[in-house]
């Protein structure tokens, strides 16, 4: 798995003596970590060549920070040097002048060029604009009823016609313009690079419809081949954007990096989920801690929002402060968490987590967190609301109820009064501190975290971070609702047109 | 803030959860490898062993491995270009290069260097020692045919998983092609209910394969279509069931689970999972070895089908999968035609991947 790049510097770092100035040597060793770090997230080879030298430029004869260890400096490095790489000049998109403003996908096969599309028009749709989709990949059984189907789903037009994708391309646009739409989607099929046929096909596609933006759809767990096939499409269609699909899964992402160095273009948006609203623009700075391996907080701040209950969070959050917490709440919290999806998962993406809990997430399988809530289920209301009652009998009938043995219900027990403890006396800094370790407790203890202050210091914390909005107050949903209101607007702002082109 | 909460939270379930000691892992019990031992009444029409690779190629002969993969050749260009006088640490500089730039990984590329260092070859010596040792790894998971049960009742389910986009569809359409024309009498389950014309796109290459198929509902419960199927397979004398599952990422536990179930249900007499085919893209980067461990843990993987090797990919992430997990690649796709699957021949991939 993954070890935290910070921790494989820290290592690194420790042996590195303080001289006041970076040397070249201590910079080659904490250097070729980070060359392995980017390799092991699939970042290609040259391009991780290039970006390692860029970072010795950046470091090298550097002085040595008062409050950095010389390590940390260097992740400092990388890290801004990885968000300038990812980022640069966002994609200012504009209209056509003459509408329909024509956009054209285009990618290997599987890379989710459908999907996308259907985000992309239920997206415009949201942005007050008027999309149609059409249907040019004839090629893939179904495909252009998949698009159908999901077409309907976005309330969207969708265009198609048998015979040859070319035409079929025209054809739609026509359409489009036809029937005043001043958005035309075209989805393609999906080609190899190297298949001459077809890369020619796509090529008089762009040339007979002149979209005015050209996205490459790829795959965020693509590795090496990643610069080979952006190449090959850019060298074709000459992009304006790239879209990076599946950035669900864990996969570390570095095609990402390697797509923007080959390309020069934008990567525009980020498909986060199979679901229609699962579109977000991209953000440069939590890609660069994911493909570092320092995890995706925001990102998981945000599907939490998203997944999680928010009257239940905020209820039992209310009462993990006031020391109140019980093992009901604690099931409940542990619904909402697996709700958001593989607790071992999750773990991986939190930054700073100390090497215990991430080797305890390496070998937490969900199974033990099924074998958690057994026990807690096997307990009476009572012993659930005070677990002290929970004597020798007791235990012995929980374990038997739950399937699990006495030791694994002691376990629990005490592990609980001992979170009820630190909760109670110590606030959250301490907690996060004492339960994270590492970098999160650092940063929550230096930025002065703790009692009331709480809520503050962690909003100024996240919006400090280069290229996060600050976030406004999401809107308190009404009692019973399931807190998914209002989900529909983009994080990070809009990305609007001046007018005209 | 709810932010802070939800984080506390999670940090709270997760310390907790983490100090629960469970060390007895129970991974699902892998398919269990029957000795085919035909009962006396049965006419022993058919040799009673696992399946073996197909004697005849589909009809059109799909041309060997190695010349599908003819195009994408290079990679280890510069390692042949040191020709006669390559120089030791150049050599080596070179097979790293062109390991890393097949998807190796870093971990294994580094381990295989530091056996081939340890064994004292040197200069032009290196390139054939390399790929020997590549063929070397692929033997250590010899047997690479597709298990099939010749019990008289048993109603074999080959269950398709993986994530999302990687050809599992297709993948079937081709198994179903292959194996209609061995003589199987196979029956389709689309058992993909989540993806929009999902069961459609399985339709049409049951038509192109000449078999049949069964649906359910779109958004309906995948185990029932994949139980129907192998119920209706036994009324008709169907001996396999190959069951299509919608991609899926194995970081979602609910969707997990969802899997676990089917593979169990698929398993209930007459049914025998005798195949569980984990389907990888060849453009995947180093999350395929995730995927393959997370699939095993969670319904017992049997084998690997590589698909889009006919790409500009090398597929090299295979290379950690069987040495780590000891997970045998049994097919390889090489285009979209119901005709390009081929089994997995290690020399073949050796050869094109270092391109002898």
């Amino acid at each position: 798995m993954f070890d935290a790049l910070s921790e494989r510097l820290e290592h690194v770092a420790g042996r590195l003596r303080s001289r006041g100035r970076i040397s070249p040597a201590d910079l080659d060793e904490a250097l070729a970590e980070i060359r392995t770090a980017l390799l092991e997230a699939d970042v290609e080879l040259g391009v991780t060549r290039h970006f390692v030298e860029a970072v010795r430029e950046r470091c090298s004869g550097e002085v040595l920070s008062k409050s950095l260890s010389p390590g940390q400096q260097v992740i400092k490095a990388v890290h801004e040097q990885l968000i300038e790489a990812l980022g640069g000049e966002a994609l200012r998109l504009t209209y056509a002048s003459r509408p329909p403003t024509v956009v054209l996908l285009a990618g290997l096969q599987g890379s989710g060029k459908t999907t996308a599309a259907a985000k992309l028009a239920q997206w415009w749709k949201q942005q007050g604009r008027n999309p149609m989709l059409v249907g040019a990949d004839l090629q893939r059984p179904a495909a252009v009823e998949q698009l159908r189907v999901l077409g309907a789903s976005a309330q969207v037009t969708v265009f198609s016609q048998p015979g040859d994708p070319v035409k079929t391309a025209v054809a739609g646009v026509d359409e489009a313009r036809r029937i005043g739409r001043d958005v035309c989607i075209i989805d393609t099929a999906g080609r190899l690079s190297i298949d001459e046929a077809l890369m020619d096909e796509v090529r008089r596609i762009s040339k007979r419809t002149e979209p005015h933006y050209t996205f490459l759809v790829i795959d965020a767990m693509t590795g090496q081949d990643a610069v080979a096939t952006a190449k090959a499409f850019h060298d074709a269609l000459a992009l304006d954007g790239v879209i990076l699909s599946k950035l669900d899964s864990d996969a570390r992402g570095g095609a990402a990096l390697s797509v923007k160095e080959v390309v020069g273009r934008p990567i525009v948006f980020a498909s986060t989920g199979e679901k229609l609203g699962d579109l977000d623009l991209f953000h440069p700075d939590r890609m660069a801690d994911r493909i570092l391996g320092m995890g995706d907080m925001l990102t998981l701040i945000e599907q939490a929002e998203q997944k999680m209950d928010q009257d239940v969070v905020a209820r039992s959050a209310e009462r993990l402060m006031s020391g109140r917490f019980t093992l009901d709440d604690f099931l409940e919290q542990l619904h909402q968490v697996q709700k958001m999806g593989s607790l071992g998962g999750i773990l991986r993406m939190m930054p700073g987590m100390s090497k215990e809990i991430r080797q305890a997430a390496d070998s937490i399988d969900d199974g033990q967190v099924s074998r958690v809530e057994a026990i807690v289920r096997s307990m009476t209301p009572k012993e659930r609301a005070e677990p002290s009652v929970v004597d020798g009998s007791r235990r012995v009938r929980i374990a038997r109820g739950s399937g699990t043995s006495t030791q694994d219900v002691n376990q629990l027990l005490k592990q609980f009064k001992e979170m009820q403890k630190m909760m109670r006396g110590t606030g959250p800094a301490a907690a996060l501190a004492g339960a994270g370790g590492g970098r999160l407790g650092r940063m929550a203890a230096a930025r002065g975290l703790g009692g009331a202050s709480a809520e503050d210091s962690l909003a100024e914390m996240l919006s400090s971070r280069p290229g996060a909005a600050p976030r406004p107050e999401a809107p308190r949903p009404a009692p019973g609702s399931k807190g998914r209101v209002g989900r529909t607007k983009k994080k990070g702002g809009r990305v609007t047109p001046p007018k005209g082109r | 803030m709810i932010a802070l909460w939800i984080a506390i939270g999670v940090v709270v379930v997760l310390a907790l959860s983490a100090t629960v000691v469970v060390r007895r892992r129970r991974p699902p019990a892998p398919p269990p490898t029957r000795t085919v031992v035909p009962s006396a009444a049965a006419p022993r029409d058919r040799p009673a062993e696992p399946e073996a690779p197909p004697a005849a190629q589909p009809r059109t002969a799909a041309p060997a491995l190695r010349e599908r993969l003819g195009r994408t050749r290079g990679l280890f260009a510069p390692l042949r270009a040191l020709g006669g006088r390559a120089d030791t640490a150049a050599a080596f500089e070179a097979a790293e290069e062109a390991l890393l730039r097949a998807d190796v990984g870093v971990e294994t590329t580094t381990e295989l260097l530091r056996e081939l260092r340890a064994s004292g070859v040197g200069g032009d010596g290196v390139l054939d020692a390399l790929a020997d040792q590549l063929v070397g790894v692929f033997a250590e998971n010899a047997d690479r045919r597709l298990r099939f049960d010749d019990e008289p009742g048993v109603v074999n389910v080959w269950l398709f998983v993986g994530v999302n986009g990687v050809g599992k569809t297709t993948s079937i359409g081709k198994v179903a092609l292959a194996r209609r024309l061995e003589g199987r009498s196979i029956l389709l389950a689309a058992g993909d209910t989540f993806r929009a014309a999902a069961a459609d796109q399985l339709g049409l290459w049951a038509e192109r394969a000449g078999t049949e198929i069964v649906r359910g509902a779109e958004g309906g419960d995948p185990s029932s279509v994949v139980f129907d199927a192998v119920q209706r397979a036994k009324a008709r004398g169907n001996d396999l069931v190959l069951a299509d599952t919608a991609g899926r990422l194995h970081t979602k536990v609910n969707l997990v689970e969802e899997l676990a179930k089917i593979r169990r249900v698929a398993d209930r007499a007459p049914g025998r999972v005798t195949e569980v085919l984990l389907v990888l893209d060849a453009t995947t980067g180093q999350n395929a070895v995730v995927q393959a461990r997370q699939f095993t843990e969670a319904v017992g993987v049997t084998g690997v089908v590589l698909t889009k090797l006919d790409g500009t990919a090398k597929g090299g992430v295979v290379i950690p999968i069987e040495r780590q997990l000891g997970l045998p690649v049994k097919l390889v796709g090489v285009g979209e035609g119901p005709d390009d699957m081929i089994p997995f021949d290690p020399e073949s991939f050796v050869d094109a991947l270092v391109g002898l």
